[in-house]
């Protein structure tokens, strides 16, 4: 009985273990079936390089989107990731006992606001700031980066803090009795110890800035042009999906899935990369 | 702490199990009745639609209607996948639509309304100035009688029925300029005008009126006619276009009460009270009229 | 570059990460105040229990209210024995090879994957395909895929950050692996597994995207999982993007947050509980 338990047990595990596999092959199958035939008539070259995008009439150029992406994304990871490992260090670290029973319930509860009530928020609130104080139209890179900052912090926090709060004690306590100031303990050794789920905490928050649709919508003013500076508006391969699909049929609809192959090319790069830095720091 | 983790087991499976039997007793249920008549499509026509839906579930609270949004042609699409018994449309079947031998009906006409912040100074423009701002060859409001100030053009997305109708009516075969900002809704263009100063968009036109709630925008007057519905009805406000239902074949059974209703003389007086214009025909097929009997 | 001395540094570091982590609560609290201000007049009573009018422009959020937590709970109850069990096939019943390799990178490719493009592939597999139409079931399915990578990673987190020693313990008393999990491993993990099933609930209140094209937006009050129902968080989106009412856009806004705000209260609340009796 012990046996057949023990044993039972570890292939419903393995069979469960198995979903992720599959629902990532369904998923890719689909996308790459759907969009497929349209790079392949448009030409790889032309579809990622295009400049124009206007499926009713025949142009489908994704390379201002690209940008648009890439921008939104860096911008949001310049503000979002030094704060978030910061707020990781204050909550793992400095802040006191009663301090931390608020910060991390207020963490979760923004996990949990809805993606549209920060999208609304920029729209109400920053959009008109930037408008108002910088000019141009507000819908902009900068009104995007700033509430995509906001939105990724909580994943950084919450992912970094457990990777650091999981660190062994006596890695802590050998550090700071070697004469190590506290700042040094976290420096050089909490920091590089936890470093594989920071860097995964990055990387989901990261995934979220790339993979926002609604928010992006709200905020980002949607022109299909490359930016000329931080003020302007911008499309994202997000948002090019978002709002089109909709209303998309044959060729153009084919052409959002395409726009979805770039997207998952993308990040499938970003992860490979990320799964790499994260297996040879951890060696 | 076992004790636990049985109950907490024990809940799951239950739950799961009612689950299980919730989905067959849903499908069986689907089976037995397939009254619910699925509408689905523009966007524009959604809110419309929905106001429809609820005055038609009080005077027939046995038939069931779900409204869904999409878009124009997600809504010929779903028809066509027969996710949907009717779609919507705000824009004029294509040619590949057409040759399909999709059923259509009109159920209303919309103006489109050109509109600007309530303190921008211009009042009117001519058809071939707005051609021309949206294809960015006038930048600056000082070029039409305004302030010196830069133009924010505001446009709808690729595919929109709004935008399609706004491009055959006004661009012809101008382009809308890439710079221009898009929004993928009326309610999101208006939002934008009524706060950019500088800000220009087209939105239907039963939404350019004051909205409780909502920041005010101006209509501007097109080669000196104002947007009203008046003014469309007699031809000389000239942008506006159809509001559509679509179906495979000429709806039957619970669809086809649906479209009657809102083809009758209260549903339209339904959408005339939202700012629609009545359609110009009122029939299901081949100009046979609605029978009294059909609502 | 200039060595500063280790305690100038130390106190450098401190000030910093003080200053910003204070910020970023200032940040949270207006953008929550922001809501809260405008959106609480509204909530009340009738606000809550009566079915949205004129497309929500009045009447309440009851509709949206059953439809969020039916596809929620569908696509916990589902994503709950796969992502869990996962998390320790991963964590426990395998050394690193191949192919806890490719079930990592599936993992994390997942959890990199747009939300959008969950909506299309639920859109075409699931309302198409498998032809169950705009429902709360095709929302579920949809909801249950995306949350797994969050559901996996804090679930094995948690696993791993169980000490070895009271593994060793169990099996030095002849337990079997799988008493071992459940007497050594569980009790101690469940804190984090809890966390990783609340980020997930989050997730699912809050998602728009990929509910919008795969549970729709019908406002009719849902018979069966097999009915479209559309969820607070889309019903604010169309509030908001259709400017039906800002009004009820706070609102309802206001509701989602107080919601997301309960669901963590209680669930912190279990967590205590369940620890102290465990031990």
């Amino acid at each position: 009985m012990k046996k057949f338990k023990e044993k039972l047990s570890g292939r419903i595990f393995f069979i469960l273990a198995l979903s992720t596999i599959s629902a990532l092959v369904l998923i890719t199958i689909f996308i790459f079936v759907e969009g497929m035939p349209l790079i392949a008539e448009v030409g790889l070259f032309n579809f990622i390089f295009g400049m124009v995008w206007s499926p009713s009439q025949g142009h489908f150029g994704i390379f201002p989107m690209i940008v648009g992406t890439v921008s939104v994304t860096f911008g949001a990871a310049l503000i979002g990731i030094p704060v978030g490992i910061c707020c990781s260090i204050f909550m793992a670290e400095f802040a006191p006992a009663r301090m931390r029973s608020i910060f991390r319930p207020a963490i979760q509860l923004l996990a949990g606001i809805p993606s549209v009530v920060y999208g609304f928020w920029g729209l109400i609130y920053i959009v008109p700031i930037i408008r108002d104080r910088l000019g141009g139209p507000g819908l902009s890179v900068l009104a995007g980066s700033v509430i995509l900052a906001i939105m990724i912090l909580p994943t950084i926090i919450s992912i970094s803090e457990v990777s650091i709060m999981a660190l062994p004690r006596h890695y802590k306590e050998g550090a700071l009795a070697l004469g190590m100031t506290h700042w040094q303990t976290i420096w050089r050794v909490q920091l590089p110890a936890a470093k594989s789920g920071i860097v995964a905490g990055v990387i989901l928050g990261i995934g979220r800035a790339v993979g926002e649709t609604m928010v992006v919508i709200m905020v980002l003013g949607n022109a299909v042009a490359l930016p000329e500076s931080i003020l302007d508006p911008v499309r994202t391969l997000t948002t090019n999906i978002g709002i089109e699909m909709g209303y998309a049929a044959g060729k153009h609809q084919q052409a959002l899935f395409a726009t979805g192959i770039v997207l998952f090319i993308l990040i499938m790069i970003l992860n490979i990369t990320a799964q790499i830095i994260t297996r040879r720091k951890s060696k | 702490m076992k004790h636990y983790i049985q109950v907490g087991l024990l809940s799951v499976l239950l739950l799961s199990v009612n689950l299980l039997s919730s989905c067959m007793a849903g499908k069986a249920h689907g089976g037995l009745n397939p009254t619910t008549v699925i509408v689905a499509g523009s966007t524009s026509v959604q809110p419309y639609v929905e106001i429809l839906v609820e005055e038609y579930r009080l005077l027939y609270p046995d038939n069931a209607v779900g409204v869904q949004g999409g878009g124009s042609s997600a809504g010929i699409r779903a028809v066509l996948n027969e996710i949907a018994e009717i779609g919507m449309s705000s824009r004029a079947l294509n040619q590949e639509e057409k040759e399909l031998g999709l059923w259509s009906v009109e159920i209303a006409l919309d103006g489109l309304a050109i509109v600007v912040h309530p303190d921008n100074k211009v009042e009117n423009l001519t058809m071939e100035q707005v051609r021309d701002i949206y294809s960015r060859k006038i930048t600056n409001w000082s070029e039409v009688n305004g302030e010196d100030r830069k133009i924010h053009i505001i446009s709808r997305e690729e595919g929109s029925g709004t935008r399609s109708a706004f491009q055959d009516l006004v661009m012809g075969d101008e382009m809308i300029a890439p710079r221009a900002i898009v929004q993928n809704s009326n309610g999101a263009v208006r939002q934008l005008v009524s706060s950019d100063r500088n800000a220009i968009g087209f939105i239907s036109l039963g939404l350019a009126e004051p909205q409780p709630g909502l920041q005010p925008v101006k209509a501007l007057n097109l080669d000196g006619f104002s947007p009203t519905q008046e003014n469309v009805l007699s031809g000389e406000y000239e942008l506006y276009r159809a509001f559509l239902f679509i179906s495979e074949d000429e709806p039957t059974g619970a669809a086809r009460h649906f479209v009657s209703f809102v083809l009758s003389e209260e549903g339209q007086r339904i959408l005339s009270g939202e700012g629609l214009i009545p359609a110009r025909e009122m029939a299901l097929t081949g100009g046979e009229g609605v029978s009294d009997e059909e609502v | 570059m200039i060595k500063l001395n280790p305690h100038t540094a130390e106190k450098l570091a401190k000030g910093v990460i003080w200053t910003v982590a204070l910020m970023v609560i200032a940040v949270l609290i207006f953008i929550i105040v922001f809501i809260l201000y405008r959106g609480l007049s509204v909530i009340n009573w009738e606000f809550l229990t009566r079915i949205p009018r004129r497309s929500g422009r009045e009447g309440g959020i009851l509709t949206p209210i059953i439809g969020t937590l039916s596809v929620t709970l569908l696509a916990i109850l589902i994503a709950m024995p796969f992502g869990i069990g996962t998390a320790f096939y991963l964590a426990e019943y395998t050394k690193d090879g191949i192919l806890t390799r490719i079930i990592r990178f599936c993992t994390e490719s997942l959890a990199g994957i747009p939300s959008i493009i969950y909506g299309l592939f639920g859109f075409i597999f699931f309302v198409q395909i498998l032809d169950l139409k705009w429902s709360i079931l095709s929302g579920g399915l949809t909801l249950a895929i995306m949350v797994l990578p969050t559901l996996i990673r804090t679930s094995e987190e948690a696993i791993r950050a169980v000490p070895k020693t009271y593994r060793e313990v169990s099996f030095s008393l002849g337990g079997t692996k799988w008493q071992t999990i459940r007497k050594a491993v569980v009790p101690s993990a469940i804190r984090g597994i809890v966390n990783g099933l609340i980020l997930s609930v989050g997730r699912c209140v809050a998602e728009t995207a990929a509910v919008i094209l795969t549970a729709g937006v019908s406002l009719s009050m849902p018979k069966s999982v097999l009915d479209s129902s559309r969820t607070m968080a889309v019903h604010f989106y169309q509030l908001v993007i259709e400017g039906i009412s800002m009004t009820n856009a706070y609102g309802t806004a206001a509701v989602l947050i107080i919601l997301v705000f309960f669901i963590n209260v209680v669930a912190n609340m279990l967590i205590n509980r369940f620890v102290a009796k465990g031990r």
